[in-house]
C-alpha cells in the first residue's frame, strides 16, 4: 500500500516539476518575445515555412472538411425539414470551430513537428550550445522567431480555411444536394458575422502559439540522441494537439 | 614574474541526481597558457568546461574570469562575458541550415552586429588560416569530411578573436594525421591569438603537443596538476597508469557485465 502511494506521489511530483519546468520556459519565451534584439529575416523565414508552405495541407483538409460538414448536415436536418439552414451551419460551424481546429491540429503535425525535430537536433548535437558560446542567445535566435511566426501566421491560415471550406459546403451543396447557388451564397452573406470570423481568427494566435511553444519546448529540451530527437517530436505533436483541444473549448466558453 | 590569473576556479560542484561530476574542483588558468585537462571517460572534463562558460549552472564554487564573478551573471552580462570565449565542441556543433562561411562568421555577425560582407571576408580569411579554400565558404557542413568540419569549428572559435579558447575533445574520431594537423593548427591560432586555452582531451599525443601545463581529473577533483615536461615523471600513480595507458593501476574501470 505504501509503495502504491510513493509510486503516485512521485508520478504526481514528476508532473509538477513538469508543469513548472514548462510554466518557466513559456515565461521566458513571452519576455523574450517582447525585448530587442528581434531577429525579422529569421521571423519572416519561419512564416514562410510555418504558413506559405501549409497552404496546401490546411487548404485541402478545409475543402473537405467543408464538404462533409455540408453532407452530413443535410442529412441530419432532412429529418426536421431544415436543410434551408446547411449554408448557415456551414458557415458557422467553419469559421468558430472547425477552420481554427482543423488548421492548428494540420500545423501541430506539420510544424510542431518540425520544430521539435530541428531544435531538438541542434540541443543533442551542441548547436544549442554553440549559439551560447557565439553571444547569441539561443532563445531569440530559436523559439521567439518561431512563436511569434506562429501567433501571426496561424490567424492568415484560418481566414484561408474559413473561405475554402465555405466554398468546399457550396460545391457539395450545389452540385449534389441541387441547392440554388444564388440562395445558398445570399444566406452565406446574410449570416456572415464579424464576430464569428474575428473569434476564429483569436483562437488561430492562441493556437499558433501553443504549436510552437511546445514544439520548441519539447526540441529545447530534449536528451540522447536520435531517440530522444524522436520522442520529443511525439510529445510535442500530441500535447499541442490536445492542447489545442482543451484550449478550444475553454475559449469557446469564454467567447460566447 | 608569473603571469596573472585568467581563469581562477574554485570548490566548483555539479551533481547530476544522485550523481557528483565535479566535487570541489579548484583550478587556476595563467594569462597566454595553454591548460590541457585530462581525464578518463565521464570524470566530468566537459562538464567543469561547461560549468565555466556558464552553459551549465553549478550547485557551488566560484568561476572568475580575469578577477571578476560569472556565475551570477545574467542576460546581457553573460553575453558580454561570452564574448571573451571561443569554443571547439567535440562534435564541431557546425550549424547545419547554414553555409560554411556563415557558421565562421556567425559570431561576428549575431554577436557583435557586424555587417555581412565585411564578416564573410573575415571568415574567408580565418578558412586560410586553418587551410581550407575560399571555395570551401560556400558549402553546407553536410558536404565535409570530419576532419575538414573540425577545421572550419576552429576557424569559427577564433574568427572573433577570444581571448580564452577551449577546446573539447579536439582530435577524437579524427586518423593519426589529420589529428596532427588540428594539433598543429590550434598550437599556431592559439599563438598568433596570445590566447589562454584550455583543452579538454584523453589523447595524449595530443596533450603532449599543445600543453604548458597538465591538470588531470578523477572523480571530480583535480588530483594532479604540473608542467607539461613533467607528466612522464609526475610520480602520481593516477596520472602514470592513464599517461601509459595500463589496465592495471589505481584507476578502476567501471565495466558493467552484459
Amino acid at each position: 500500500m505504501l509503495s502504491f502511494l510513493a509510486s503516485v506521489g512521485r508520478v504526481f511530483l514528476g508532473f509538477l516539476v513538469a508543469a513548472g519546468r514548462f510554466s518557466l520556459f513559456t515565461i521566458s519565451a513571452v519576455t523574450h518575445c517582447v525585448r530587442p534584439p528581434i531577429y525579422v529575416r529569421l521571423i519572416l523565414r519561419q512564416i514562410v515555412d510555418i504558413g506559405y508552405y501549409s497552404l496546401p495541407v490546411v487548404g485541402l483538409t478545409a475543402i473537405f472538411t467543408g464538404m462533409v460538414l455540408a453532407l452530413q448536415t443535410n442529412t441530419g436536418f432532412a429529418r426536421f425539414a431544415a436543410q434551408g439552414a446547411v449554408a448557415t451551419v456551414v458557415l458557422l460551424s467553419m469559421t468558430r470551430e472547425l477552420g481554427p481546429v482543423i488548421a492548428a491540429l494540420m500545423v501541430a503535425g506539420r510544424i510542431g513537428a518540425a520544430i521539435a525535430a530541428e531544435v531538438g537536433t541542434m540541443r543533442v548535437t551542441d548547436q544549442i550550445d554553440a549559439l551560447s558560446t557565439l553571444s547569441t542567445n539561443p532563445f531569440k535566435y530559436l523559439v521567439v522567431p518561431r512563436i511569434i511566426a506562429g501567433v501571426a501566421t496561424l490567424p492568415a491560415l484560418v481566414l484561408v480555411a474559413d473561405v475554402i471550406g465555405v466554398f468546399g459546403g457550396f460545391l457539395v451543396s450545389t452540385y449534389k444536394l441541387g441547392f440554388n447557388a444564388g440562395g445558398y451564397l445570399g444566406q452565406t452573406a446574410d449570416n456572415l458575422r464579424s464576430e464569428d470570423v474575428y473569434s476564429g481568427l483569436i483562437k488561430a494566435a492562441v493556437f499558433g502559439f501553443i504549436v510552437t511553444v511546445m514544439g520548441c519546448y519539447f526540441g529545447y529540451n530534449s536528451r540522447g540522441g536520435a531517440q530522444g530527437v524522436g520522442a520529443a517530436t511525439t510529445y510535442a505533436v500530441v500535447s499541442a494537439s490536445i492542447l489545442v483541444l482543451l484550449v478550444d473549448y475553454l475559449l469557446t466558453s469564454v467567447l460566447f | 614574474m608569473a603571469a596573472a590569473r585568467k581563469i581562477a576556479v574554485r570548490g566548483l560542484r555539479k551533481s547530476f541526481g544522485p550523481k557528483l561530476v565535479l566535487d570541489g574542483v579548484d583550478l587556476d588558468v595563467h594569462v597566454g597558457e595553454s591548460l590541457v585537462v585530462i581525464g578518463g571517460s565521464g570524470t566530468g572534463k566537459s562538464v567543469l568546461v561547461k560549468c565555466i562558460l556558464g552553459l551549465l549552472e553549478p550547485d557551488g564554487g566560484s568561476v572568475k574570469i580575469d578577477g571578476a564573478e560569472t556565475l551570477t551573471l545574467r542576460g546581457s552580462e553573460r553575453e558580454a562575458a561570452m564574448r571573451k570565449f571561443g569554443m571547439l565542441f567535440q562534435g564541431a556543433a557546425l550549424f547545419d541550415s547554414l553555409s560554411v562561411w556563415e557558421n565562421v562568421a556567425f559570431g561576428l555577425i549575431q554577436g557583435r552586429g557586424m555587417e555581412r560582407r565585411h564578416a564573410k571576408d573575415i571568415a574567408i580569411e580565418k578558412l586560410g588560416n586553418v587551410g581550407l579554400g575560399p571555395e570551401v565558404g560556400e558549402l553546407r557542413p553536410s558536404e565535409l569530411s570530419g576532419g575538414m568540419q573540425k577545421r572550419v569549428a576552429l576557424a569559427r572559435a577564433i574568427a572573433a578573436e577570444p581571448e580564452i579558447i577551449i577546446f573539447d575533445e579536439p582530435t577524437t574520431g579524427l586518423d593519426p594525421i589529420m589529428a596532427d594537423v588540428i594539433n598543429e593548427l590550434i598550437v599556431k591560432c592559439v599563438h598568433d591569438l596570445g590566447a589562454t586555452a584550455i583543452s579538454i582531451t584523453h589523447d595524449m599525443v595530443s596533450t603532449r603537443k599543445i600543453a604548458d601545463r597538465v591538470a588531470m581529473i578523477h572523480r571530480g577533483k583535480i588530483i594532479w596538476n604540473g608542467g607539461a615536461g613533467e607528466l612522464e615523471h609526475s610520480g602520481n600513480p593516477f596520472v602514470d597508469q592513464f599517461v601509459h595507458g595500463r589496465a592495471e593501476g589505481p584507476i578502476k574501470m567501471e565495466v558493467r557485465a552484459l
